[in-house]
């Protein structure tokens, strides 16, 4: 499976704060396949962000070219861009952003509210499928504010699902959790990978969590310094029997 | 995008936070409540002084003694002594525009039945007297000329006395009732007439021959106002004005800053009350009127706050496929069901203390469709806006700017 997921070719992003220009992105090279697993690293400031709010259409870059599955994004008005996000793109927050005082069989519903194609049944029967691929499914009817972080990250992944995009986008999905709920977060997103094959990025500061990607992309000053590929991958599965078993109370 | 789904995401999103949705929907109902409540009660207070005062007899003109101006020293009204029987003779002679005119006297005093006694007034007219203060004889008989002249010892009652002097279902006509002192036979009861426009019990009253009144009660030579009725309404100006020239000559006076006496109709005083309850009813409409800005000021709050607050909320709805236009839709679908909702409650709420107040200050209710319709409106506008504006600046953000929002 060679199909290029996602292409960004000498992007650029600059930020203009009063009179001063902050150069995001200085010209980014990138190409995702269909079934990679991609963590992106580097340091704070360096740009990850700001890349992966442009992969998801959130944002618009000043210069350079991005295609999404084939689609060239510069060419697209802000209706085309938000039926995009609908259609194809699935975004992880690091601060889950879930409607609060909202189920959470309906936060993972609300992707599908958008999409017209999808009638009300079906919503809800993806939704529900959505939410027993992540292991919630006996919470559905929960508050968020009745969720513990890890499964209201576990609710925001199932929403990113639900709408079956090309790819799931995840900034720092794991930065309010404790590692233990980081490395079971992280086995859920193996097991997307692996056994649905889904395209995953995912922005993160932690090496141990990179090595459970296929592949890593280094970011620094705005620009890609390095690419590595992750020969032996580890399962977060067998990281998580290694952990003392006190950790698990957090 | 369809409706209904659109519909469905506004319905959760206003079940999500119903006490923001209540704080909106209360400013929209009490804008519009007390907007139809205030003028309702103006309008009330205005047609019900217009009723009470045509129901006195819209074609009366009445003489009072007035401030004589002697020498530039004002002697006051209180005690004039300045009307006289052959004022009334004059104007039922020279007067065309007036068809009946009868002399008042009045005196106050307690009338005593068996071991009963009641503070009431004893008022003293000629045979018309009657027909111009639009009072009725309910049974028994008007007094006669002959008893006119005679000074005779007789009266009509009115129903507030009878209640408080008779024992129930006793029939006053014939019986002898005293009054200050006087014994005075009762010839015929009047019929109710309630309260008039001063609150005043019309009622609370014995009528008997001014001759009577003036020289065994009171041992006066000249009377305390002059009753007229002009042919018609349309003629009180006219009338108004030969009762003036007659009444000038009388006194002899020449020029009008020398009047002592005040010639007042009916219809003018009907002119005065009505206008001053306009006068009311425009306070009570601007009070309405601010009461509507202060919940326009708050709807507009809590619009504004909660889009603001909400701004995230967009930025989410953005990045997972909501267009701007849905966003937006979203916004205006919550305000509209806010405010038509309050608007709604707002009339019913409008109604009932309208209802309340008239039927405390014994009011018509008085409802006027423009208040309702005015203040329907603006609160909605004002809610609608302010809903809609402020989402239309977060739903034309970048997802990302709307999401880190803060
Ligand atoms: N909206 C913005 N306005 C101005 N400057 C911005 C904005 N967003 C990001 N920047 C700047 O762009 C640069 C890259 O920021 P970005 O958020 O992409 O970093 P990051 O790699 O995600 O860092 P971290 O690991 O701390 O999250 C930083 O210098 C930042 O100050
Ligand atoms: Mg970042």
């Amino acid at each position: 499976m060679n199909h290029l997921i996602i292409e960004v070719d000498n992007l650029k992003k600059d930020f203009y704060v009063g009179d001063v220009t902050v150069r995001a992105l200085k010209g980014v090279n990138i190409q995702i396949r269909k079934g990679e697993f991609v963590a992106i690293m580097g340091a704070s400031g360096s740009g990850k962000s700001t890349m992966l709010n442009i992969l998801g259409c959130l944002d618009k870059p000043t210069s350079g070219s991005y295609k999404l599955d084939g689609i060239s994004i510069s060419e697209l008005n802000k209706n085309e861009l938000a039926e995009l996000r609908n259609h194809k793109l699935g975004f992880v927050f690091q601060s889950y952003n879930l409607l609060s005082r909202t189920s959470a069989l309906e936060n993972v519903e609300l992707p599908l509210f958008y999409n017209s194609s999808v009638n009300s049944r079906e919503r809800k029967e993806r939704a529900i499928a959505a939410l027993e691929a992540v292991g919630l499914a006996d919470r559905m009817h929960h508050m968020p504010n009745q969720l513990s972080g890890g499964q209201q990250q576990r609710v925001a992944i199932a929403r990113s699902l639900v709408n079956d995009p090309v790819v799931i986008l995840a900034d720092e999905a794991t930065g309010n959790l404790d590692t233990r709920t980081s490395f079971e977060i992280l086995e859920l997103f193996q097991r997307l990978n692996t056994d649905e094959g889904k395209t995953i990025v995912f922005v993160t500061h932690e090496p141990d969590i990179a090595r459970l990607t296929s592949r890593n992309i280094i970011f620094r000053d705005g620009l890609v310094i390095k690419e590595l590929l992750v020969n032996e991958k580890v399962l977060a599965s067998d990281l998580l029997k290694s952990l003392p078993i006190g950790d698990h109370e957090n | 995008m369809n409706y209904i789904n659109l519909i469905k995401i506004a319905k959760n999103a206003l079940m999500r936070n119903k006490f923001r949705a209540f704080l909106t929907m209360l400013g929209i109902i009490i804008g519009v409540a007390s907007v139809i409540a205030m003028l309702a009660i103006g309008q009330g207070s205005k047609k019900s002084i217009q009723d009470q005062m045509s129901s006195m007899g819209s074609n009366l003109i009445f003489i009072m003694p007035g401030s004589q101006q002697r020498g530039g020293v004002m002697m006051g009204n209180s005690g004039s002594q300045t009307l006289k029987m052959a004022d009334v003779e004059a104007i039922r002679q020279q007067c065309s525009d007036i068809i009946a005119v009868s002399p008042e006297v009045r005196s106050s005093g307690q009338a005593v039945f068996g071991n009963l006694n009641w503070p009431t007034s004893l008022y003293g007219g000629n045979t018309l007297y009657l027909g111009i203060k639009k009072f009725e004889v309910e049974s028994g008989r008007l007094f006669t000329d002959r008893e006119i002249a005679s000074l005779a010892k007789v009266c009509l009652i009115g129903k507030t006395v009878v209640e408080n002097i008779f024992p129930k279902g006793a029939d006053p006509i014939g019986q002898t009732i005293r009054f200050k002192e006087i014994p005075m036979k009762i010839i015929g009861v009047l019929s109710e007439k309630g309260q008039n426009s001063f609150g005043q019990d019309q009622d609370d009253i014995l009528i008997a021959p001014y001759t009577t009144v003036q020289r065994r009660f009171l041992a006066i030579d000249f009377i305390t106002g002059i009753y007229t009725s002009a042919i018609s309404e349309d003629k009180t100006e006219e009338a108004i004005t030969q009762l003036t020239n007659v009444m000038r000559k009388q006194h002899k006076i020449s020029k009008p800053t020398d009047d002592d006496f005040r010639v007042m109709s009916q219809s003018e005083l009907v002119k005065t009350f009505t206008s001053i309850s306009d006068i009311l009813t425009t306070l009570l409409g601007a009070i309405a009127g601010i009461a509507l800005l202060v919940g326009g000021i708050g709807i507009m709050n809590i619009m504004y706050v909660s889009v603001t607050e909400r701004t995230r909320e967009i930025g989410l709805r953005m990045s997972i496929g909501g267009k701007g236009r849905d966003i937006l839709m979203q916004f205006l679908i919550e305000s509209t069901m806010l405010s038509v909702s309050g608007g709604v409650i707002g009339i019913l709420l409008g109604y009932l203390v309208s209802a309340i107040i008239g039927s405390l200050m014994g009011w018509p209710v008085v409802i006027m469709t423009q208040s309702v319709v005015l203040s329907f409106l603006v609160c909605s506008a004002i809610g609608i806006f302010f809903g809609w504006y402020p989402a239309k600046k977060a739903a034309s953000l970048n997802p990302i700017d709307a999401l880190r929002y803060e």
